[in-house]
């Protein structure tokens, strides 16, 4: 049957036309087509894979800045603390260091006092004592003149006599 | 579909009831532009018997060496081709198809063979058949206009499926060069535009459905091969479809060669493993026996079946659309009426098979380019067992 007879003719040029037309395509046309569709994919591929680095980098980021706050305020709330213990203790040390002194002078003064009060004893004593003395030479001058003026005299002399 | 409208269903019943009742020459039949309709109008005219449904159809579907557009009356409208011959007798010659004149004159003792000349050869006596004869091809003739046996002739000549398949080609060339002149251009990172855009889909569609399946990490040394394919034949087919076009990719010529250029591919793909599978199965010895000239068979019928598939699809769709538009005109040479009254109903059917076919022209290319791949895959698979899935028995359509 002629539909299924092969041309001659038409069988070379389509043979010519087919490898003529495979080998201008393939040099100019697939090569420079297909490359830059492979950068492309490239590219593309390489961008998901540099945003999805840098989104991880970003969260780690954010991690790690959190981490720093968090270490910030705990620190800051130490230091608050120990300012707070300094500041206590030097309070504390202040008011005993008062104390201290207090006790120390109220100590001085009773002794200052006690020491006053001693030699003013040790005075009045000794005042006393020369008073007697010297109501005891007086007693004796009179005792020597007369018996009664002696007595009233000793008694006027004990009346007199005062203490304090 | 067309049937669907009452109006067509009105048409078809109405032309049937005339049809009963007439036996009129196509003659009058209608004022259709399409040039099937004028060439049998035109046939008619000439009064050359009846009307021929079968050859007109092999005419649409066969090579020529003319477009040959229509007839008024006896003029001819056509545009001649150039004609390329050898004969190692004669040597090379060449000129225009139109010294010929329809097969109405021989030109430098070589005769294209017309309905007339044909009968003449029947009379005398000649073995048709046996000798390839038949109309529109070229013989040599001796001075008194008597056949030349003896000579053998090579036609190298542009026919038209030659001159639309350079067309289409260059056509093709200039889209795929623009585009990939725009990729140079714009470097890689600008998005397609335009034709580039179509193309680039095309291009990924082959890459990631046809050849990353079936060639595995082989696959981009058979790319430029598998792309070529599959737009040669697109662009073949869709310029196949165009009214008045030649049937380029029905022919059996054409799927030869790309048949031929797969099987070449094939083989330059295959491995150890391939011909050891072929001559020596991995079967029971008794089953070998059998099993080993199958497989060898199967080195051909591989490009075979792409040959015939292609072939046989293409000319079916050629086929049935002439066919529909000639029962116009079967019905009209009946009746005029019926041809006019059928008119509606045919052209509703074909203009459905003619989506189809724009259709089949993509799945055509695409399974060609397809079942290339899946071959090639299979010519070294077994190479490596990398997970790739390849396609163990394609479905033939």
């Amino acid at each position: 049957m002629d539909l299924l007879n092969p041309g001659f003719g038409l069988l070379i040029w389509t043979l010519l036309a087919f490898l003529i037309v495979f080998f201008i395509l393939k040099k100019f046309a697939w090569k420079p087509i297909l490359s830059s569709l492979k950068q492309r994919e490239e590219g593309i591929a390489d961008a998901i894979a540099s945003a999805e680095k840098i989104k991880i980098e970003m969260a780690q980021l954010k991690n790690e800045n959190e981490s720093l706050l968090a270490k910030a305020r705990e620190e800051r709330s130490a230091m608050l603390k120990e300012a707070k213990d300094a500041s206590d203790k030097m309070i504390a040390e202040a008011k005993e260091k008062a104390r201290l002194e207090y006790d120390k002078i109220l100590a001085d003064a009773q002794a200052a006092i006690h020491q006053q009060k001693n030699a003013a004893i040790t005075e009045v004593k000794n005042e006393v004592g020369r008073l007697v003395i010297d109501v005891a030479e007086k007693v004796l001058r009179k005792e020597l003149n007369n018996k009664n003026e002696q007595e009233k005299y000793i008694q006027e002399l004990a009346g007199g006599v005062k203490l304090n | 579909m067309s049937l669907r409208s009452p109006k067509y269903l009105l048409a078809l019943v109405f032309s049937l009831f005339i049809v009963s009742f007439s036996n009129v020459s196509v003659a009058q039949s209608g004022d259709q532009n399409d040039h099937e309709v004028r060439k049998t109008r035109n046939a008619a005219e000439q009064k050359e018997k009846k009307l021929k449904p079968g050859d007109i159809l092999m005419e649409h579907i066969m090579d020529a060496h003319e477009f040959h557009f229509l007839n008024f009356g006896t003029h001819h409208v056509s545009l001649p081709l150039p004609v390329i011959l050898y004969s190692p007798q004669k040597g090379f010659s060449a000129f225009m198809s139109s010294k010929f004149e329809h097969g109405e004159k021989t030109y430098k003792g070589y005769r294209l063979i017309d309905e007339h000349y044909l009968e003449k050869l029947r009379d005398e006596g000649v073995d048709i058949k046996k000798a390839g004869l038949s109309t529109g091809k070229i013989i040599a003739v001796n001075d008194n206009d008597a056949y030349e046996p003896a000579t053998k002739i090579y036609d190298l000549s542009m026919t038209r499926n030659v001159v639309q398949m350079l067309v289409a080609l260059a056509l093709l060339v200039w889209l795929l060069l623009s585009s990939a002149k725009k990729y140079q251009r714009n470097g890689p990172n600008k998005s397609p535009s335009g034709m580039q855009n179509a193309i680039e889909s095309v291009i990924t569609f082959i890459r990631d459905e046809v050849a990353k399946p079936n060639l595995g990490h082989h696959y981009e040394k058979y790319m430029p091969y598998i792309l070529t394919v599959f737009f040669f034949i697109l662009i073949n087919n869709i310029f196949g479809l165009l009214p008045g076009s030649a049937n380029v990719t029905g022919n059996i010529a054409f799927t030869l060669v790309l048949a031929l250029v797969s099987f070449v591919v094939i083989l330059f793909s295959t491995n150890k493993h391939f011909w050891s599978h072929i001559f020596w199965p991995p079967v029971p010895h008794g089953i070998k026996f059998i099993l080993i000239p199958v497989e060898f068979l199967g080195i051909f019928t591989k490009p075979f079946a792409l040959m015939i598939r292609l072939f046989a699809n293409m000319v079916a769709g050629h086929m049935v659309i002439t066919c529909l538009i000639m029962l116009i005109f079967i019905f009209g040479s009946m009746t005029p009426f019926a041809g006019y009254g059928f008119s509606p109903v045919s052209l509703g059917f074909t203009i459905f098979i003619y989506m189809i076919e724009i259709l089949v022209a993509f799945i055509q290319a695409f399974i060609f380019a397809n079942l290339t791949a899946v071959f090639i895959g299979q010519a070294f698979e077994g190479e490596h067992h990398d997970g790739n899935d390849h396609i163990e028995d394609p479905v033939i359509i």
